[in-house]
């Protein structure tokens, strides 16, 4: 893997894996092989939001370089990556392919690790913490590993520094101050930064910007390694889950919160 | 058919005590597993009592990594001793932070899927855990079909940690962590961990919760006052987190805290799914919202269709007064 240093040259080049997924309003729906429907124009992953900025941000910063955005998504779909395109992205790289369908997390970092890899001169790679459809929350750690780089995970706050980066790696309790040399990965929590809305202006460029279409071939994967094939894991039921029953709801007639506190009375918490 | 051997991740707190959610696991693991061993990114000492007493026989230890990032370096050893001839079937781990690095990273090295926030594991045909979507309203049963050993990931509070007896100390034995190279090279430098007085928002029997409802930041103070008042842990939802109202420790959900108390009042929450999951587990649930069709009414056993910024003050001044 060809990755440069940052600390000597003024250019910070970032590569931001990003998700597209279905839109969270609409209700999920699974396939009848139990894997989730994404048939429909599937778009940025929020989370996936913060990550294009922070590295835009850290671009900027740095004074010249670029944002390569990676992603895998079935039927050629880039709707999620002209949005993060927009936003200030340069280029994208799309992974589409139908021996993909089925695939976990772990051929999921190998086929982003290999589209990753093509990036030349990319410092830093970021992802968000988790997707906000899978919630799997392993792929940047997998990536980091595939391609054997230090890796913070995360991180509510990110800076370059002298060929490091510097993170403030959230905690249940708080928070730990951390650095990694670069090249590195990082995964980012939401709250990071504050993603900018795409201008006008951003919409249209994103139009032409380069979207380099590959298959699992292209990427000198073997097909028979990912997907269904690959997982390595068999769904064999799905069932409802036991629901909770509602208890009484109540309009509040300015005496309501009387109810509250006869109901935690009841309980024994007073 | 029970399994042979199953390792499970034992995390330590700041403090320095193993985490709520090692012991919880521990306690499924001996249920699944002839034989229950620990490994720890620190040193053993430290694990070896609460290993022992909650039925592990060995902890296998790298020893104090002195401020490294874990996951890479306990992958790395773990990894070293499959190699070497000792694997289990099954390692289990919390899907917290350093469990997802651990797993992920090891998932890599031996080339083994690796499954998370699962709720419920079992052993009697295959290897079969239990996850779920859509907001908890289906679950999902996933066999592990690579061949061992399976990599498997755990939500708090999926089951119930119970000591086995007084007192037994777990045999610590140390594991060769290997060079990692560059890819090792990421550490932590200063821990800073927020000051909380009362519960901990995850062990509390009381939690109030607020979101969005509450209008604007400084209405928080009504959960905290109000969470005070009862004894309990203040909590909230992502979207107030996102927005910087409180910090990330006070999140319940998904990507947050899972909590189980005897009551949690949740107020001006409209009960999205990715909330709803950290918090369904509840004995009791109060909800107040002013609109009538949030779906946590679905699962509150009081609902309060009105304005928190009128029920909350004449709660609090109605519990003061007691």
């Amino acid at each position: 893997m060809v990755l440069g240093w940052g600390e000597q040259t003024p250019f910070m080049n970032v590569v931001v894996c990003v998700k597209q997924i279905p839109d969270p309003a609409d209700p999920g729906a699974l396939n009848p092989d139990h894997t989730l429907k994404r048939d429909g124009k599937l778009i940025l992953d929020e989370s996936d939001s913060y990550g294009v900025e922070m590295a835009l941000q850290l671009v900027d910063k740095a004074g010249e370089g670029e944002v390569t955005l990676v992603s895998m998504a079935p039927n050629g779909e880039v709707s999620g990556l002209r949005t993060a395109l927009a936003m200030g992205a340069a280029k994208a790289i799309l992974v589409s392919d139908d021996a993909l369908k089925g695939a976990g997390a772990l051929d999921t970092a190998k086929v982003l690790a290999a589209a990753i890899k093509r990036v030349e001169g990319a410092d830093l790679v970021l992802a968000a913490t988790e997707s906000s459809d899978g919630y799997t929350g392993t792929v940047p750690e997998q990536i980091a590993a595939i391609l054997d780089l230090p890796s913070i995970t995360f991180a509510k706050s990110v800076e370059i520094a002298d060929g490091t980066v510097k993170v403030k790696r959230q905690t249940e309790a708080g928070y730990d101050e951390c650095e990694a040399p670069l090249p590195a990965l990082v995964s980012v929590t939401a709250g990071v930064v504050e993603p900018r809305y795409p201008s006008f202006k951003g919409i249209m460029a994103a139009k032409s910007k380069p979207v380099d279409q590959l298959t699992v071939a292209d990427l000198g994967l073997d097909a028979a390694i990912v997907g269904w094939a690959g997982a390595g894991q068999e769904i064999i039921a799905v069932e409802a889950a036991p629901e909770r029953e509602a208890g009484d709801v109540i309009e509040d007639d300015g005496e309501a919160h009387l109810k509250i506190v006869e109901f935690l009375d009841g309980l024994k918490v007073l | 058919m029970a399994l042979s051997k199953v390792w499970v991740h034992a995390e330590l707190t700041p403090e320095g005590t193993v985490a709520p959610i090692s012991l919880e696991i521990l306690a499924k693991a001996r249920e699944i597993a002839d034989v229950v061993e620990v490994f720890t990114g620190s040193d053993g000492s430290a694990v070896a009592a609460a290993a022992g007493s909650n039925g592990a026989s060995k902890v296998l230890a790298t020893g104090d990594l002195s401020g490294k990032i874990q996951g890479v370096h306990v992958a790395a050893a773990l990894a070293a001793a499959i190699e070497g001839g000792d694997a289990p079937d099954l390692i289990m781990a919390g899907t917290t932070y350093d469990g997802r690095d651990i797993a992920a990273r090891l998932s890599v090295k031996l080339d083994k899927p690796v499954l998370t926030n699962n709720t419920d594991i079992d052993v009697s045909d295959g290897i079969v855990v239990s996850t779920q979507i859509f907001g908890g309203s289906q679950i999902v049963k996933t066999k592990f079909s690579a061949g061992g050993p399976a990599i498997a990931l755990f939500r708090p509070k999926s089951f119930v940690a119970a000591e086995v007896g007084p007192e037994v100390m777990a045999e610590v034995v140390t594991i060769a962590v290997p060079d990692t190279g560059a890819a090792g090279m990421a550490k932590m430098l200063n821990r800073h961990v927020e000051e909380t007085t009362g519960p901990k928002l995850d062990e509390a029997a009381v939690v109030v919760a607020g979101g969005r409802g509450l209008g604007e930041a400084a209405k928080f103070d009504l959960i905290e006052d109000l969470a005070k008042s009862l004894k309990g842990a203040p909590g909230a939802s992502r979207a107030i987190v996102d927005a910087g109202w409180v910090p990330y420790s006070y999140q319940v959900g998904q990507t947050g805290k899972v909590v189980k108390p005897t009551v949690y009042i949740a107020a001006g929450i409209s009960g999205a799914t990715q909330h709803m999951v950290g918090m369904k587990g509840a004995k009791n649930i109060i909800a107040i919202n002013k609109d009538p069709e949030a779906p946590i009414f679905g699962v509150a056993d009081l609902g309060i269709v009105g304005d928190v910024h009128k029920v909350l003050p004449k709660l609090l001044e109605a519990l003061q007064g007691r």
